[in-house]
């Protein structure tokens, strides 16, 4: 059971790799991966040098081509393609059909993995990829465990999951949310809820009020910790109720569930994150090394440690962790 | 220019869904799309009382399609989907990547509906050599990228084989989640949830805490909060579009269904209300109304 690790820049992939990740997942500097942010991700140099830092290492280096190729930009994410293929990256993340045929059709030996925000959700959806050689399906943040076991029991695909981080609560790669308020989605432009559109603005009776192109995502009361107004974890009105109507600000996290998912066969765990700092994915990385090290030695004997919950849970959105659309409560 | 219901989004009573059809067989729509798109605990109507429908339509003179599930968490709706497919007389709208499968193991013809990820002509491409015959557009895509991606040479060469078509009016379906809105609306889980849509024939209105109608909530899908309306855009269509389609709501769908066809090239516009937007179509961010 692989260990995946999220890197935004040369420290955090230095980061996860030097605290235990099996692989490490990376994004191009455009719009060509879903977390296209200003300051993050790597440029032409900076992929060749996480090749070589990753493979000095024997660890593995997946780039991230996951968002949609616009009809008059395709160079940018052919190139983006041929890039990572001449820089001897070890996997392909895609999720249009267009460059899955492309990588299919130019590098028949490449590694490929279906993207999250291509949205395969059952064993119809995987076999339609399976035409351009995809090696392995990254799994959306919708399906409870007991589902994720038919589906690792029904299909011979290597499946992957997230594990830990920031979590999307629509199906991934169809929400278009985001360009609802903005004009720009996680589908088009790589972004989900984008800082060019956030305002904070703090009233006189101390509240602190967050606005996405100018509509209200949520007002914290002095003693209240704001977090960033992304917008299905804002705080709206449905009837009298003032509530977080889609979801709290919180973030997945499945250690609990680890004896189930090893058991499974789940191919790879995959932390969210490459927006984040070096420290954090040096601590998410030494904590889920550790979980992972123990359930593979004795599987039958797992019991997840209070520390491991209490750094996660420090490093979490709100503060607070769900196990997501894996328990079937939370639906 | 033809003009298209979709699949009825929300969650109503058989009697009321009926008799909605009664009124679209006599009415001068096209071609009308049938069947549950939003959940899959939704029964009010079974695939037998969707063919009941069908075979109306058909007799009145509207084409035919089956819609599908757009969300299939377990693996056991596969099989609802593929009696959908297997329905021997109508075509398909695939909501998922599942649905072509299943369609193009058999040799069926299908079209790909908005929820399916086609950005641009290599993806349309593709499509059409499996079998599709009409792309409905993603609904957050605009005539610009609309034209940009129809006037390349692989596109225009096919471009007799298959029909373009918008959504235009309605609220917007805009995503789908593992999660009942609805149901944690009311304090209840999914499993839970009483199928308690059945109360919200039009939605839960979702406001922000400054007023502005956001989304609608409407079972695992959430919809915009105001209603697309590009009754005045028609114009800006020709030569791209070939079907527009409308959402039905509860209330003034064929009376706007006649609005559209009045004002095909812009004769007769229309006043839109406070609730109504066209950034989409025109651009801009989806909720904006551009004049």
């Amino acid at each position: 059971m692989e260990l995946l690790c999220p890197a935004g820049s040369m420290p955090a992939l230095k980061a996860a790799i030097d605290n235990g990740a099996d692989a490490v997942y990376v994004g191009l500097k455009d719009d060509t991966n879903a977390r296209h942010f200003a300051g993050l991700n790597l440029g032409d140099s900076g992929l060749k040098d996480a090749v070589s830092y990753a493979h000095r290492h024997q660890r593995k280096i997946h780039v991230a081509i996951n968002t949609f190729a616009h009809p008059d930009g395709w160079e940018r994410w052919k190139n983006a393609v041929d890039l990572a293929v001449e820089c001897g990256v070890d996997v392909l993340i895609i999720a249009d059909l267009s460059l899955l045929a492309y990588v299919h059709d130019q590098y028949p030996h490449m590694e490929v993995h279906l993207s999250v925000q291509a949205s395969a959700t059952n064993p119809a959806a995987i076999d339609y990829y399976r035409q351009f050689g995809v090696s392995r399906v990254v799994l959306p943040r919708v399906l409870s465990m007991a589902q994720v076991r038919s589906l690792a029991r029904m299909c011979d695909m290597p499946l992957e999951v997230f594990a830990f981080g920031s979590l999307c609560i629509m199906a991934e790669g169809r929400c278009y949310l985001s360009s609802y308020m903005t004009g720009e989605s996680p589908n088009t432009a790589g972004a989900c809820s984008p800082a060019a559109y956030v305002r904070w603005e703090e009233k006189d009776d101390g509240v602190l009020e967050s606005r996405l192109n100018d509509v209200v995502i949520d007002r914290f009361a002095e003693d209240e910790n704001a977090g960033y107004p992304t917008l299905c974890k804002g705080r709206f009105h449905v009837g009298d109720d003032l509530y977080h109507v889609l979801e709290e600000p919180t973030s997945l996290n499945t250690l609990e569930l680890l004896p189930e998912l090893h058991k499974e066969g789940i191919a790879s765990l995959k932390i969210e994150g490459r927006q984040r700092s070096p420290a954090y994915v040096s601590s998410i990385t030494k904590v889920w090394r550790q979980a992972i090290d123990a359930v593979m030695e004795n599987p039958n004997d797992f019991l997840v440690k209070d520390e491991w919950n209490r750094v996660l849970g420090s490093l979490s959105e709100g503060s607070q962790t769900t196990l997501g659309a894996y328990h079937r409560k939370w639906k | 220019m033809k003009f298209s219901l979709g699949a009825i989004q929300y969650y109503w009573p058989k009697e009321v869904v009926q008799s909605f059809y009664q009124d679209v067989a006599e009415s001068t729509v096209d071609i009308v799309y049938l069947g549950e798109t939003v959940c899959s605990k939704r029964t009010e109507l079974s695939l037998k009382d969707y063919m009941d429908i069908a075979h109306q339509l058909r007799e009145a003179g509207k084409q035919v399609c089956l819609s599908t599930m757009t969300l299939l968490e377990a693996p056991a709706l596969v099989r609802d989907m593929a009696r959908y497919v297997d329905n021997g007389e109508f075509m398909i709208e695939a909501n998922e990547i599942g649905a072509i499968q299943l369609a193009h193991e058999k040799s069926l013809p299908f079209v790909v509906g908005s929820p399916i990820n086609c950005y641009n002509q290599h993806t349309l491409n593709l499509f059409l050599k499996q079998g599709m015959q009409r792309w409905v557009m993603p609904v957050e895509l605009s005539r610009e990228w609309l034209e940009n991606l129809l006037e390349h040479d692989s596109i225009q060469t096919v471009r007799d084989q298959f029909g373009v078509e918008v959504f235009a009016f309605g609220h917007m379906p805009l995503a789908w989640s593992a999660r009942c809105f609805t149901a944690r609306a009311e304090d209840r889980h999914k499993d839970d949830c009483q199928l308690c849509c059945i109360n919200y024939p039009k939605g839960r209105e979702v406001k922000s805490q400054d007023g502005v109608q956001i989304f609608l909530l409407n079972g695992i899908q959430t919809q915009s909060g105001h209603r697309y309306n590009l009754v005045n855009d028609l114009p800006s269509m020709q030569g791209l579009v070939d079907v527009v389609r409308l959402s039905p709501e509860p209330e003034g769908t064929l009376k706007w269904l006649q609005a559209f066809q009045d004002n095909l090239d812009g004769g007769q516009p229309q006043p839109l209300a406070d609730t109504d937007t066209n950034g989409y179509w025109r651009s801009l961010a989806g909720m904006v109304k551009a004049l």
